[in-house]
C-alpha cells in the first residue's frame, strides 16, 4: 500500500518495520514528529527523555541488551548527546542502534545552523541522508542492518525541508527480531583505557572496510548533460534535479563518502560542482582526495537552498522576489500566553534577563523587549550566575528565565551549581505545564507519558528545595502585581532563589472565559494595554479594540488599564 | 515535471493551513497523482506568517514551489496575499479569504495595515478571487473551517469533481469535525459558480 507521508512519519514507520523495540528522544523542531508517530505503534516502547544525552544513553543500553534502538533529536541536541555518542562508537552495538538527527538550515526554529555531518566524521560513525519520505524509510531500515553488520551506531540525517516534506511511501510489514543475549565482555562494553584502546583499533578497521565498500545502494548517477556534473544530497538533490540539466551524483551515504565513485563521475564530466547546504563537508573531502571541484564559492554557507537559488547561483537566472511593501508578521506569543505578563514585569523593572530556548525567547521582541541573552538549552541560569560571579554592576538586576521542560532538560544542574558555589541570583521558571514550542509534548513535570498514560509528576517546588534553594516562591503568571512584588523581593534577596510562575499554555486550555471588551466611553486611548503585545488587542483607526476571535479572557490587559476601560466578557 | 500544479498556501499560524495542504494531498492520492508537500512547523506557528507548498503532477522532484511558478496562491489573509503574490506565474490565480488579521507591528502602531490591497493586486496585474470564507465557515458551523471553505473554492476552480474533494476531506479530517468541514467544503465549492 502506498501512502503520502511526512518524512518524519516515514522514519517512524521505518523503525516499526525494522523491528525496533526502544525509542527514546527529546523533542526538537524539525525532528519531533518522528517520536510522536513512533508512539503510535504499540510494538515499540517509546519515551520522551528529559534530554538528548539521556535519550542516547537509553538507546545505547537497549542496544547492548540486544534489541534495535533509536534516538531522535534536532542538530543542537547532538551537542548534548555527543558524550555517549562518541564512546558508543567505540563499544559498538549488540542490537542495531540509530541516532536520527534533523538539521535546520535557515534556522526556521533554531539558534544556529550547525552541520551535524561533522559529528559522523569526528565520532567515526556512518551517516546516511535520504532525499524524500520513501528513501527515509528505506535508509533507516538499512541503517539498522549496517549498524549490526559493522558493529557501530549509525546516524541518519534529515534537514527541515526533508523532515517536513510529504511524499509517497510503500508500506511493508514489520519484521520481529528475537533479542540477542547480552554477553558480558569488558573489552567491548567497559570503556576504560585498556579496553578503549582495543576498541579504537576496531573503529578504525570498520571505517576502512566501510569506506572501501562504497556501497552502491547509497549512491546513484543520473547521466544528463556532460558539461557539468553535480554532486549533491538530501533535499538539495531535488532542487538540482529541477534547476539544472547537469549530470547528477546523488550521495546517500554522507560518511564515509564513496570517493572513488565520485572520482569516476568527475572524469565523465567537464566540470564538477558540489551542491550542499551549510558547510563544505563533501567539497573539502573531495579536494583533500585530489578531486577538482567548486562548491561554496558558488553557493555560499548561509541558509537553505531551493530550486530558485540553485538556478540563480549557477546560471544567474533570477526568480521573482516580493516587491510589495508589507509589514512583517513575526511569530508572537499567543493571546493568553502566560509568559506575557512575566515579561511585561521584567521589562517594567528594567532587569537584565538571561533567557533560554522556548516560546518565551519571543520575549526579546518588542513591545515586551525583556530578554537580553539567549544561547542554548539551560544556559539562562548559568549565564545569570556568570553575571553574579563577574560582580557585574548588573548583578542585582539580573534574572534567569527558563521554561519547565528546559529547566528539566539542563537547568537543574545550573541551580545546583549556584547553590554549591554560593550564588545569589534569581531564576524564574515559566511553568506552563507542557513543552510548548515544539507543539505540546509531555515532560516529567506534566504527569503524563508520551502515550498519555499517567505517571509520577516531578514536583518542581520540592525539587528546588531538595537541591538547596533557600527561597522557592510560586506565583500566578497572570497576576502582574504579585509577579512584580515577588520578583522585586527575590532579586533583593542575596541567596539563590527560584520563582515558579504558573499557568498552563493558553493553547492547552480548551475552554476559556468570554472575551474581554473595551468600554469606549472610558478609554482615553493612552494605549497602555498595547505594551503587552497581545495579538488580540488592536489599535486601528485611532481606536483600541479587542479581537473577540482571539481573546481568551486571561485578564492581563485589564490590570494595565488605569481607567477601568477594559471589561470582562459575559 | 512540466505538468505539475503548484499551490502555495499562505496564512497566519493557527489558521489551519497545514490541514488544507493535507486535504490537497489526500485528493492527489485519490486521483492517483504524484504529490509532494512541504510544511514548516515550530516557531513559525506562533501567529507568524506561514507557508505550505503543494505540488501535484506526474513526477514531482522538489517539495517547494518556485517563485513565479505557482498556479494558485491560496491566501488565508489579505496581507499575506499581498506578501506572497510574487509566487504566482503570469496566468496564476490568487484565492483570497477576505479577512484582515493585524500583525504585531500594526497592533502596536509602528506600521499601518496596507490599504486597498485588492487595488494593489490589480495594479500589479494579478488575477484574484476574493472569498468571504470566514462568513461561509461560520454559516457552515465554525469559524475554524475557513481552510475547508477555501479548499472547496480551489477544487471548483481546478475542475475537481466534488466527490473527490469530499473524499479527500473525509480522509484528512478527524471524524469529530467531519460534518462541519464537509458543510464548509460544500459552501466553498458552491460559492464560485
Amino acid at each position: 500500500m502506498k501512502k503520502l507521508m511526512l518524512t518524519n512519519e516515514a522514519v517512524a514507520r521505518g523503525a516499526f518495520e525494522a523491528g525496533v523495540k526502544v525509542v527514546s528522544s527529546y523533542p526538537g523542531t524539525p525532528s519531533t514528529e518522528i517520536t510522536e508517530f513512533a508512539a503510535g505503534y504499540r510494538e515499540m516502547y517509546v519515551e520522551w527523555a528529559p534530554n538528548e544525552k539521556v535519550a542516547t544513553e537509553v538507546a545505547v543500553g537497549a542496544s547492548a541488551a540486544g534489541v534495535r534502538s533509536m534516538c531522535c533529536m534536532k542538530h543542537v541536541g547532538v551537542n548534548v548527546a555527543a558524550d555517549p555518542l562518541f564512546t558508543a562508537a567505540y563499544t559498538g552495538v549488540n542490537g542495531g542502534m540509530v541516532l536520527v538527527v534533523a538539521d535546520d538550515p535557515a534556522m526556521h526554529s533554531s539558534q544556529n545552523e550547525q552541520d551535524s555531518r561533522f559529528y559522523a566524521r569526528s565520532a567515526h560513525v556512518p551517516m546516511l541522508e535520504p532525499a524524500d519520505s520513501a528513501e527515509a524509510k528505506d535508509y533507516l531500515k538499512r541503517a539498522f542492518d549496517l549498524s549490526e553488520e559493522y558493529d557501530t551506531p549509525v546516524m541518519l540525517r534529515l534537514t527541515t525541508r526533508s523532515a517536513h516534506a510529504q511524499s509517497y511511501v510503500e508500506l511493508e510489514e514489520r519484521v520481529e527480531r528475537d533479542p540477542k543475549p547480552f554477553v558480558k565482555d569488558v573489552s567491548k562494553w567497559v570503556m576504560m583505557p585498556a579496553a578503549a584502546r582495543g576498541r579504537h583499533l576496531k573503529v578504525e578497521d570498520r571505517e576502512k572496510r566501510l569506506k572501501a565498500a562504497e556501497l552502491k545502494e547509497f549512491y546513484h548517477v543520473e547521466t544528463r548533460s556532460k558539461k557539468q556534473g553535480i554532486v549533491t544530497l538530501g533535499a538539495v538533490y531535488q532542487y538540482v534535479k529541477e534547476a539544472t540539466d547537469a549530470s547528477i551524483f546523488k550521495v546517500g551515504m554522507v560518511y564515509p563518502l564513496p570517493v572513488e565513485a565520485i572520482r569516476k563521475f568527475a572524469e565523465s564530466v567537464d566540470e564538477l560542482i558540489v551542491c550542499e547546504e551549510l558547510e563544505p563537508f563533501i567539497e573539502n573531502q573531495l579536494k583533500a582526495n585530489g578531486i577538482k571541484c567548486r562548491g561554496k564559492e558558488i553557493f555560499g554557507l548561509q541558509g537553505e537552498f531551493s530550486t530558485a537559488s540553485v538556478r540563480e547561483k549557477l546560471y544567474g537566472i533570477k526568480a521573482p522576489v516580493s516587491e510589495a511593501d508589507v509589514p512583517a508578521r513575526p511569530p508572537v506569543m499567543c493571546a493568553g500566553c502566560p509568559h506575557r505578563g512575566v515579561f511585561y514585569v521584567l521589562n517594567k523593572l528594567k532587569l537584565n534577563v538571561c533567557g533560554d530556548i522556548g516560546c518565551y525567547t519571543l520575549g526579546a521582541n518588542p513591545p515586551l523587549s525583556a530578554l537580553d541573552l539567549c544561547v542554548c538549552m539551560g544556559a539562562s541560569i548559568g549565564m545569570a550566575h556568570g553575571f553574579d560571579k563577574a560582580d557585574s554592576p548588573l548583578k542585582r538586576k539580573t534574572v534567569a528565565v527558563i521554561g519547565d521542560s528546559t529547566f528539566i532538560h539542563s537547568g537543574i544542574t545550573n541551580v545546583i551549581n549556584q547553590v554549591y558555589n554560593k550564588g545569589t541570583s534569581t531564576t524564574v521558571i515559566l511553568d506552563n505545564s507542557i513543552t510548548g514550542m515544539t507543539g505540546h509534548q509531555d515532560n516529567p513535570a506534566t504527569g503524563k507519558r508520551i502515550t498519555g498514560e499517567a505517571t509520577a509528576k516531578l514536583d518542581l517546588v520540592n525539587l528546588c528545595r531538595a537541591i538547596g534553594v533557600e527561597s522557592v516562591r510560586v506565583v500566578d503568571a497572570y497576576d502582574l502585581a504579585e509577579v512584580e512584588k515577588v520578583v522585586k523581593e527575590e532579586i533583593a534577596n542575596e541567596t539563590v532563589s527560584v520563582i515558579i510562575a504558573r499557568r498552563p499554555c493558553a493553547l492547552l486550555t480548551k475552554t476559556y472565559p468570554p472575551a474581554f471588551g473595551i468600554d469606549s466611553e472610558k478609554c482615553i486611548k493612552c494605549r497602555s494595554c498595547l505594551r503587552i503585545g497581545c495579538p488580540a488587542i488592536e489599535y486601528i483607526g485611532g481606536k483600541v479594540r479587542i479581537n473577540k476571535e482571539l481573546c481568551v479572557g486571561c485578564g492581563v490587559c485589564k490590570q494595565l488599564c488605569r481607567f477601568d476601560a477594559i471589561k470582562e466578557g459575559r | 515535471m512540466t505538468d505539475a500544479i503548484n499551490v502555495l498556501i499562505v496564512g497566519v499560524g493557527g489558521q489551519g493551513t497545514l490541514l488544507a495542504s493535507r486535504v490537497l494531498g489526500a485528493a492527489a492520492s485519490i486521483l492517483g497523482k504524484d504529490c509532494k508537500l512541504s510544511e514548516v512547523h515550530g516557531m513559525s506557528q506562533r501567529g507568524g506568517s506561514v507557508v505550505t507548498h503543494v505540488r501535484i503532477g506526474s513526477d514531482i522532484a522538489a517539495p517547494v514551489v518556485t517563485p513565479g511558478e505557482a498556479d494558485y496562491v491560496l491566501a488565508f489573509e489579505k496581507l499575506e496575499a499581498l506578501r506572497f503574490a510574487y509566487y504566482l506565474k503570469p496566468d496564476g490565480v490568487l484565492l483570497i479569504n477576505d479577512q484582515e488579521i493585524m500583525p504585531m507591528p500594526v497592533i502596536t502602531g509602528v506600521k499601518e495595515y496596507p490599504s486597498d490591497i485588492y487595488g494593489k493586486l490589480t495594479a500589479a496585474g494579478h488575477k484574484f478571487v476574493s472569498v468571504p470564507a470566514l462568513e461561509l465557515a461560520e454559516k457552515a458551523g465554525t469559524a475554524k473551517a475557513v481552510n475547508t471553505v477555501l479548499i472547496g473554492v480551489l477544487a471548483k476552480l481546478t475542475g475537481m469533481e466534488y466527490s473527490v474533494a469530499e473524499e479527500a476531506v473525509r480522509a484528512a479530517v478527524k471524524p469529530k469535525f467531519l460534518d462541519v468541514n464537509v458543510a464548509a467544503l460544500k459552501a466553498g465549492y458552491d460559492y464560485s459558480k
